[in-house]
């Protein structure tokens, strides 16, 4: 592609991955609709799909107030950080062959690397709050990061060993033979579990659980500000979905050689049933305490990232080797 | 291009460093601090090295960095701490590290003008230093290892809680210290 192109897919990436977070938040209240057996929003327009629009104007206009307890600057500057580091991230998203952003030999580390600088959000609204519950909504969500993300980055190192880059690219066509959702079942595991604490969607979203800490990091946040939380979150959702589609799911790659359907169709569907996955998990899994969050993390999750990198790595070099 | 985006890069990495320290606010300087490492990232990219870059950005400003937020929200200082460091900041403090970093900057200064500006040499990708580190280096990849082994058991001795009647309540600092410490052992050995 040439630069005009790029620039204009790069623009058309970040409108798409904005406006399917927008669609994002009614397709998840009517999915939870429909598993809880009620609902949800069906009030305005075709299926209640109006409701994205109703909720944008509101939260446009409400009045966009900074307390005054609070650090400004730092208040302000918190909420754009996740917008930002998420769309990011979005760069080296392979969404068909040559359908890329970037290709960068460092994909999946640039990946990691936005994924964690997203934490300084929620981080800093905490800080920068004053509140009591905000801080310990941010001091909860620094813990959970820091160790989750431990994990998160070692379960994808299977991946690379088998691939053997970090080139997003090069681990879609190294899935050719077979996708790593099988090969890497414990690496999956281990990852949709370290990103749902990453992206503190609702099994794992102590730093704002709602029922003790109010609205923990985000409770002196309102109008655009409070928006800008919201969808950094939901942009963390499908970048999140992205990523496992690339990396365990053979990404735009046909099943069963039905390459009659275009790559960015195959790739969009599976992504789309793996933020389906995301949702019935919010549905079905109640939260955790802090510290079985913690220990699961380090007592559990840990040694099994351990012990799939050690097989992984024997498997790898014996086949290297035979 | 590329000698442009350096000096911008660097520009911002000076400006945010002697930002960092001057500001009386810790969660201020933090954040400069945390621009500067992100600024170096850059630089680093442009030189031809990023798999350093990335690592850079993944370890010192994703993890290390957080922790060191994490210490800042713990202690909660306040407007009084504020006022504790503007007063501890006077300009006597300010003269030995002053002349200190004068002379490196004078040495920086001569090492640019001898090597004609940065170098935009070959790139160095993640396998070349993974061979380096785990060829001629192991020693010292395997030493760091051990220290870091030592400071994380260390680190869970401190933070044992000897079971007398009460029951053991979870300790957030100490995990989350552990977890950085594991973070960095684990990126080292990956």
């Amino acid at each position: 592609m040439s630069d005009f192109w790029i620039i204009v897919f790069a623009i058309s990436v970040m409108l798409g991955a904005v406006g399917g977070a927008a669609v994002a938040t009614w397709f998840e209240r009517r999915l939870l609709g429909l598993w809880q057996d009620r609902y949800g929003p069906n009030r305005i327009g075709p299926f209640g799909i109006g409701q994205v629009a109703a909720d944008m104007i509101k939260l446009l206009t409400k009045h966009d107030w900074v307390p005054p307890f609070a650090d400004k600057w730092v208040f302000i500057f918190a909420p754009t950080a996740i917008v930002v580091a998420m769309l990011l991230g979005f760069a080296v998203v392979p969404f068909g062959p040559g359908l890329q952003i970037i290709d960068l030999n460092i994909g999946l580390l640039f990946f990691l690397g936005m994924t964690s600088l997203a934490v300084y959000s929620v981080l800093l609204g905490g800080l920068a709050s004053n509140n009591k519950y905000a801080l310990l909504g941010g001091l909860r969500s620094a813990a959970q990061m820091v160790s989750y993300e431990v994990f998160m980055g070692l379960s994808l190192m299977g991946v690379v060993m088998l691939s053997g880059s970090f080139s997003m690219v090069d681990i879609v066509e190294s899935q050719r033979d077979g996708w790593y959702c099988f090969s890497q079942f414990l690496g999956l595991f281990v990852f949709v579990i370290a990103a749902i604490a990453e992206s503190h969607r609702l099994p794992f979203d102590l730093p704002e659980a709602e029922h003790e800490l109010t609205a923990g990091f985000h409770t002196e946040y309102s109008g655009m500000k409070f928006a800008m939380f919201m969808l950094g979150e939901y942009l963390g959702l499908i970048l999140i979905s992205c990523m496992i589609t690339t990396l365990f799911f053979g990404g735009w790659l046909a099943p069963f050689s039905l390459t009659f359907i275009p790559a960015i169709v195959w790739f969009s569907l599976k992504t789309f049933l793996v933020i389906c996955f995301f949702i019935l998990l919010r549905c079905a899994i109640p939260r955790p305490r802090y510290d079985q969050l913690m220990s699961l993390g380090w007592k559990i999750m840990l040694p099994i990232t351990l012990i799939n990198l050690v097989i992984t790595g024997a498997v790898a070099l014996w086949i290297a080797g035979a | 291009m590329e000698l442009i985006l350096f000096y911008i890069a660097s520009a911002v990495a000076i400006l945010a460093t002697v930002f960092a320290l001057t500001r009386s606010n810790a969660a201020h300087a933090l954040i400069y601090l945390i621009v500067s490492l992100l600024a170096v990232a850059v630089i680093f990219f442009l030189l031809g090295a990023p798999f350093a870059a990335a690592l850079e950005v993944v370890i010192y400003a994703g993890a290390i960095m957080v922790l060191f937020v994490f210490v800042i929200m713990m202690l909660n200082l306040g407007e009084e701490g504020d006022q504790r460091e503007r007063q501890r900041m006077h300009p006597a403090v300010w003269i030995g590290p002053s002349i200190l970093s004068a002379v490196l900057l004078i040495e920086m200064l001569l090492v640019i003008v001898k090597l004609d500006g940065p170098q935009t040499g070959a790139l160095i990708g993640a396998k070349q230093v993974g061979l380096t580190l785990f060829g001629p280096y192991v020693l010292a990849v395997e030493i760091a290892s051990m220290l870091l082994l030592a400071g994380l058991v260390g680190a869970y001795h401190v933070g044992r809680r000897f079971r007398l009647s009460e029951p053991a309540e979870s300790s957030t600092g100490d995990s989350s210290e552990k977890g950085a410490k594991k973070s960095t052992d684990n990126q080292e050995q990956a």
